[in-house]
């Protein structure tokens, strides 16, 4: 991939990397030539890695302690607070883990709409990214149902209603989807089978969303394609090594705070009590990570029509490439995009606050403006933009505009060609 | 391709991918059908509920099918507010007198046709029922009035076995 052989230096080295060339791939990832201007938003792939991890390795211990039964899954999971050794640190871990999780999904993906990290010829590597996304809240979803809490119930029940909205088959696939006529024993295990499965699909994904990475390179602030390797790189190690690292230090910090000094904050108290089939809690709420969504599913008045527009509202995301029809991928030279990206931020925040509110009133009103804005900026706003918007001209290479002083005409007229 | 004649091998191929089809299509189904409810969550299908202790103007709650079932014995403004409601008025036109054969007794699913909450008792707009949830609001008829859901509260199958016993399913 990195176009040079690699020898190893060693008899043994060289003996087996004829067999199994896997010295190879650890040079190139090693080698790998990195634009020099990497920012802190481009650490949070490395902060992501990270967090599968931690939840794979915490899931697993959880595993050993708990038992997928509806008499005694929510015992199971008090006996890990209370009598497993470290049960505790672990579970809270895992649970805040998944904020966290998505906490930096969010930052990864905003970064990518910033600097046109989706576009051409990024595509592939952007709709793995979305089906890693899709995967992170099914996984998400399920395992909030283990607990067997009032949330994680009520939870299950209404998500898995939303498959009833489909016309004719709908009731068929929800009966299917619990194995009974409710959710119930049959829907806990089977969801601790495939909350137990998931991460590993994703692992799967994020070798192969990294290896898309790998042929193009990196995308870059500046959001030009440079030579590679030239003045315009550094190697993968030690230079973004380190800088992950110290980033990935920072991001623990916060992920410490919560585990430690406010682990039940991102949830939700009802999830202590036991799941109780005959009483709904006065305020079901998804966790955080999801409100934006929700609060799209709310906005519609009719049900097959919410669930429609929730589930556009994320597979949108898959036909970006397309939609965004302007060939400069950074913001930092979109002078219009920047602001109604800014808005688009915006825009989420405000669904994500309206879905945590009840469905009435301004609320309604304002999380119906909300959606759609939402559509709007993906569907009319973009197509356009990409048309209409005067950019500012883009850089040579990333060194350009510091060794190669203010932008002439030459040199604007050089890249108008190189452009064509 | 026009010009090519149907061949001995075009049948084998044809043959062969037909067979193939079936055999996986048996080999997959029963791994999907066995997440559809089980010999024992269906032997699970009927219940019977001494409803002797309940008063005018109160609700039971039973479950049935891990399902929450509803048992009103309604009072007379209920029954008369109920049945004075025009067909037109409503979001799915269902008559009070078909949905509950003995007025006195509704005897409902207790799940909101939304996204499968359960309703609150004498709450909402129309003194029935009112869904926490999405906001649904139920007249005492069980009927949706207002919010997203798009149907009635479900009648499930049940039938007096005396006057003080009610079988449901």
């Amino acid at each position: 991939m990195s176009g040079h052989e690699y020898i190893p230096k060693s008899k043994v080295g060289k003996w087996f990397n004829d067999r199994l060339p896997l010295l190879t791939l650890a040079n190139h990832l090693t080698d790998y030539p990195t634009p020099k201007n990497l920012n802190y938003w481009w650490t949070f792939g490395g902060i992501l890695t990270f967090c599968l991890i931690t939840q794979i390795v915490t899931g697993l211990v959880l595993a050993m302690h708990y038992i997928a039964h509806a008499d005694m899954a929510f015992d199971s999971v008090e006996h890990i607070m209370r009598d497993v050794n470290y049960g505790w640190l672990i579970r809270y871990i895992h649970a805040n883990g998944a904020s966290m999780f998505f906490l930096a999904v969010y930052i990864h993906i905003f970064r990518s709409l910033f600097y046109g990290s989706y576009k051409s010829p990024r595509e592939i590597i952007w709709i793995i990214g979305i089906i890693i996304y899709l995967l992170m809240m099914a996984a998400a979803f399920m395992g909030y149902v283990l607990p067997w809490g009032q949330m994680s119930f009520w939870g299950a029940t209404v998500i898995t209603n939303l498959f009833s909205a489909i016309p004719l088959v709908g009731e068929g696939i929800v009966t299917w989807l619990w194995g009974g006529y409710s959710v119930d024993n049959p829907t806990l295990t089977r969801f601790f089978t495939l909350h137990y499965l998931i991460p590993f699909l994703i692992l799967g994904l994020v070798v192969l969303h990294i290896w898309a990475l790998h042929v193009p390179g990196n995308n870059n602030p500046v959001g030009i394609d440079i030579k590679k390797p030239s003045k315009d790189t550094v190697p993968f190690h030690p230079y973004i090594v380190i800088k992950d690292g110290f980033a990935l230090l920072m991001f623990m910090i916060v992920f410490a705070f919560f585990v430690f000094y406010t682990p039940n904050i991102l949830g939700h108290a009802d999830n202590y009590i036991e799941a109780d089939p005959l009483v709904t809690p006065a305020h079901i709420v998804p966790e955080w990570y999801l409100l934006p969504f929700y609060a799209i599913l709310r906005s519609v008045p009719d049900k097959l029509l919410g669930v429609v527009a929730m589930l556009s509202a994320i597979l949108i995301l898959a036909a970006l490439p397309w939609l965004d029809t302007s060939k400069v991928r950074s913001a930092v030279f979109r002078p219009l995009y920047r602001q109604f990206y800014w808005i688009l931020v915006a825009d989420v925040l405000i669904l994500g606050y309206v879905g945590a509110m009840p469905a009435e009133g301004l609320y309604l009103l304002i999380a119906r403006v909300a959606t759609a804005y939402y559509f709007l900026h993906f569907l009319v706003i973009l197509p356009v933009l990409g048309l209409k918007e005067k950019t500012v001209p883009v850089p040579l290479s990333i060194t350009e505009p510091i060794l190669g002083g203010s932008p002439n005409l030459a040199t604007a007229k050089n890249k108008e060609s190189l452009n064509n | 391709m026009s010009e090519k004649k149907t061949k001995r091998r075009d049948f084998l191929f044809t043959a062969t991918y037909a067979v193939g089809a079936v055999g996986v299509g048996a080999t997959v189904w029963p791994m999907i059908d066995q997440m559809n409810p089980d010999a024992s969550v269906k032997a699970l299908a009927s219940t019977e509920v001494d409803v002797s202790a309940v008063n005018p103007g109160k609700t039971i709650t039973v479950l049935w099918r891990g399902k929450p079932v509803f048992i009103r014995r309604r009072t007379q403004d209920e029954i008369a507010e109920a049945r004075s409601v025009k067909l037109d008025d409503l979001k799915h036109p269902e008559t009070d007198e078909d949905r509950a054969k003995n007025p006195e007794w509704l005897v409902m699913l207790g799940v909101c046709t939304h996204l499968g909450c359960v309703p609150l008792d004498q709450k909402g707009d129309y003194n029935g029922w009112f869904c926490p949830c999405h906001g649904s609001h139920y007249d005492t008829s069980g009927r949706i009035r207002k919010g997203p859901a798009p149907t009635n509260m479900e009648i499930p199958k049940y039938e007096f076995v005396d006057a003080n016993t009610i079988k449901i399913g």
